[in-house]
C-alpha cells in the first residue's frame, strides 16, 4: 500500500498556474476596475475579491467541522481519508487571512464617490434609522473582532486536529490518550462552530452586505452551502488520491458514504433555501421581499433559477439511486457541479446588493476564482504530501477497512 | 400454492451456519430460505439473495405522491373552487410544497411499508409455516427444499455432515395463507 503522496509534477505546475492566472487577473482589475471612475467598477473589484475569500474559506472550514463532528460521533468511516480533510483544516488559515485582508480592506477603505461604503452599507449609516438602530452589532469594533477572533480559533483548530492525528502516529500502540484529548477538543469546536459559522459570521460578512435586509435562516443556509460543498471538495481530493494510487484503504463504500452527505445535505440546503423563500413569499412583507424581488425577478433571475436546478434537481435525480453514488465518474462529475453550483449560489447572495444589475461573470470573476483553486491545490497538496495518507495507529483503522456503508 | 418437502437443518452457531449456507450452495440443492431470530450481517450475501427493487417501487411511490398532490391541489385552486387569499395567485406553487412534500413522504412509506410486508411475506392474520419453534428464539434454522431428485436420507445426511444440531423433514406449504383452521388443521395432519 503506497501511503506516501509525492506531488506529481503536473499537478504542481497546474497550481502554480492558476495562481499565476489569479494573480495576473488581480494585477488586471487593479488597472481596469480598482482604478475606475465608475463606482460599481471598483465594488465589482471587490465584492468578487470578497466572494471568492469567503467562499473558499468557508468550505474548507467546513473539513475541520466534519472532523470534530465524526469524531464526537466516534465515526470511523472518515479514518480511511482523513488526512484529506486534515489537510484541507490546516490550510484553513490561508483562504481565512486572504479573507480578513479583503473584508478589512472593504470595511476601511472602500467608498463610492458620494462618500458611502456601497458593500457594507452600514460602516457609512448617515442618517438611516434602521442601520443606527442595528449599529450596536454592526459596527467596525463587531467586525474587526469577530472576523479576527474566528479566522484564529479556525486556523488553531485546523492546525491543532492535524497535529494531533500526527501525534497519534508516534504515541504507543493503542494508546487512547490522544483519542479522547481529540474528543473533547471536537466538542469544543462545535461550540466555536455554532457561535461563528452558524449564526455571527453570515450575518457579518454576508448578511450585511444588504444591511436592511435580514433572514432568521440565513446562517444556517450559508452553512448547508458550505457544508455540501466542503463534502464534495474532499470528495474529490479522495477520488484524485486514489487514482493517483494512494489511500488504498478507501473502498467504494467510504465513496458511496461520501456519495450520500453530497445528496443528503444537498436536499437539507434545498429545505432551508426554499424555507427562507417561501415565508418572505408568503408574508410579502416589504422590507423583506427587496431581497428576492432583486434576485428572482430582477437582474439576476437566470443564476435564481439554475441555482435551484443545479444545487437541487440535479443532485436528487442524479445521486438518488444507490449505484449512481458508487460509480466514480457520478460522484466526481456530481461533486464539481455541487461546488459550481453553490459558488453560485454564494455569488447571488453577495453580488446583488453593492452591484445591482450590473453584474459580470466574466474575465475577473473567472480568474479570482481560478486563482483561488489553484491557492487551494497547491497549498493542501503540499499538506498532503508532508505526512503518511494512513493514519497509522489510530485506534479506528481496522474498524474503518471493513467500514460497509 | 403448492404443500412441498423440506429438510431443515437447526444451527446453534453463527460460525457454523455461514460454512454451511456456503456448501448448501456449491451442493446444488435448492435452499429455500435461513430462518435466524437476528439480523445476521452478510447472510444476504451468503444465500446470494439479489438486492430489491424496493427502492425503485419507493420512487414510483414517491411519484405518484407528487402528482396526487400537485394535480388535485391546483385542480381545487384554479377550476374548482378558485378564491383569491393573501392577494396571491391562483396557481401558487410555493404554497403547495410542503403538502406536496408531504403527501410524497406519506405515500413513498405507506407504500413501500406495503410492498416490503408482501416481498416479506408478513402481514397481519397471514399463516406461514413455522419449520421451527426455536427460529425465533436461539437457532438458525435452515430449509432446504426437496424433489424427486434429492431423496431425503442423502440430503439429511448432507445437512447433518455440516454441523446441524438438529434435522427433520417437513411436509410444507412454501408460501402464506390467510389463516383458515381448516387448513391449518390439514396441514397439522401432514405432519403428524
Amino acid at each position: 500500500m503506497n501511503d506516501r503522496f509525492e506531488i506529481p509534477a503536473r499537478l504542481r505546475n497546474t497550481s502554480i498556474a492558476l495562481i499565476a492566472v489569479g494573480i495576473l487577473t488581480l494585477i488586471g482589475g487593479i488597472a481596469a476596475l480598482l482604478t475606475s471612475h465608475v463606482d460599481t467598477d471598483r465594488a465589482r473589484f471587490w465584492t468578487v475579491l470578497l466572494h471568492d475569500s469567503v467562499f473558499f474559506t468557508l468550505i474548507t472550514a467546513v473539513s475541520i467541522f466534519i472532523q470534530a463532528a465524526v469524531s464526537l460521533a466516534q465515526g470511523a468511516w472518515i479514518v480511511a481519508f482523513r488526512r484529506v480533510p486534515e489537510a484541507i483544516g490546516a490550510n484553513v488559515w490561508v483562504f481565512g487571512s486572504i479573507a480578513t485582508v479583503v473584508l478589512f480592506a472593504i470595511v476601511f477603505t472602500f467608498k463610492d464617490a458620494h462618500g458611502v461604503n456601497t458593500i457594507f452599507p452600514w460602516v457609512t449609516p448617515g442618517n438611516d434609522a434602521i442601520l443606527l438602530g442595528k449599529s450596536a452589532f454592526l459596527n467596525k469594533g463587531m467586525f474587526v473582532a469577530f472576523t479576527l477572533i474566528t479566522i484564529g480559533l479556525w486556523s488553531f483548530f485546523g492546525q491543532k486536529f492535524r497535529a494531533m492525528s500526527l501525534a497519534q502516529e508516534k504515541a504507543p500502540k493503542n494508546d487512547t490518550k490522544i483519542y479522547w484529548k481529540v474528543f473533547r477538543l471536537s466538542g469544543l469546536f462545535l461550540l466555536v462552530y455554532a457561535l461563528t459559522q452558524m449564526s455571527t459570521i453570515p450575518w457579518l460578512w454576508i448578511m450585511s452586505i444588504q444591511a436592511h435586509w435580514f433572514s432568521t435562516l440565513f446562517s444556517w443556509y450559508t452553512f448547508a452551502s458550505a457544508f455540501v460543498s466542503g463534502m464534495s471538495l474532499i470528495l474529490l481530493w479522495v477520488v484524485y488520491l486514489k487514482n493517483q494510487g494512494n489511500l488504498g484503504l478507501v473502498t467504494i463504500e467510504h465513496m458511496h458514504d461520501l456519495g450520500k452527505f453530497m445528496f443528503a445535505f444537498s436536499v437539507f440546503w434545498t429545505y432551508l433555501w426554499f424555507s427562507q423563500y417561501m415565508l418572505i413569499w408568503y408574508a410579502n412583507i416589504p422590507e423583506e421581499t427587496v431581497y428576492f424581488k432583486l434576485r428572482q425577478q430582477g437582474p439576476y433571475s437566470i443564476i435564481f433559477y439554475a441555482n435551484f436546478i443545479i444545487n437541487f434537481i440535479m443532485p436528487i435525480l442524479i445521486l438518488m439511486a444507490r449505484p449512481s453514488k458508487r460509480n466514480y465518474f457520478t460522484v466526481t462529475f456530481m461533486a464539481m457541479v455541487i461546488i459550481f453550483g453553490h459558488w453560485l449560489d454564494y455569488f447571488q447572495m453577495i453580488m446583488p446588493g453593492p452591484l445591482g444589475a450590473e453584474w459580470h461573470i466574466n474575465w475577473y470573476e473567472i480568474g479570482i476564482f481560478m486563482g483561488f483553486a489553484g491557492l487551494l491545490v497547491f497549498t493542501v497538496s503540499r499538506t498532503l504530501a508532508k505526512s503518511s495518507l494512513v493514519p497509522h495507529n489510530n485506534i479506528l483503522l481496522k474498524e474503518t477497512a471493513i467500514h460497509i456503508a | 400454492m403448492a404443500i412441498k418437502k423440506f429438510a431443515v437443518a437447526a444451527y446453534d452457531d453463527e460460525a457454523v451456519l455461514f460454512p454451511a449456507v456456503k456448501k448448501v450452495r456449491k451442493s446444488g440443492y435448492k435452499l429455500h430460505d435461513v430462518y435466524t431470530p437476528f439480523a445476521v450481517h452478510g447472510l444476504d450475501t451468503a444465500m446470494g439473495l439479489k438486492e430489491t427493487d424496493l427502492h425503485i417501487a419507493g420512487f414510483i411511490y414517491g411519484i405518484c405522491g407528487t402528482s396526487t398532490a400537485v394535480g388535485f391541489i391546483s385542480w381545487i385552486f384554479t377550476s374548482d373552487w378558485p378564491i383569491v387569499y393573501g392577494g396571491k395567485p391562483h396557481f401558487a406553487l410555493p404554497a403547495w410544497v410542503p403538502i406536496t412534500f408531504e403527501l410524497t413522504v406519506l405515500f413513498a412509506a405507506v407504500g413501500m411499508t406495503l410492498t416490503f410486508c408482501y416481498l416479506n411475506q408478513i402481514m397481519p392474520g397471514v399463516k406461514k409455516h413455522v419449520f421451527h419453534p426455536r427460529q425465533s428464539d436461539d437457532l438458525f434454522v435452515m430449509a432446504i427444499e426437496l424433489n424427486d431428485h434429492t431423496p431425503e436420507a442423502e440430503v439429511v445426511k448432507f445437512l447433518k455432515g455440516t454441523g446441524a444440531k438438529e434435522t427433520s423433514v417437513q411436509m410444507a406449504e412454501e408460501g402464506w395463507w390467510y389463516g383458515r383452521w381448516d387448513k391449518k388443521e390439514e396441514y397439522e395432519a401432514l405432519n403428524a
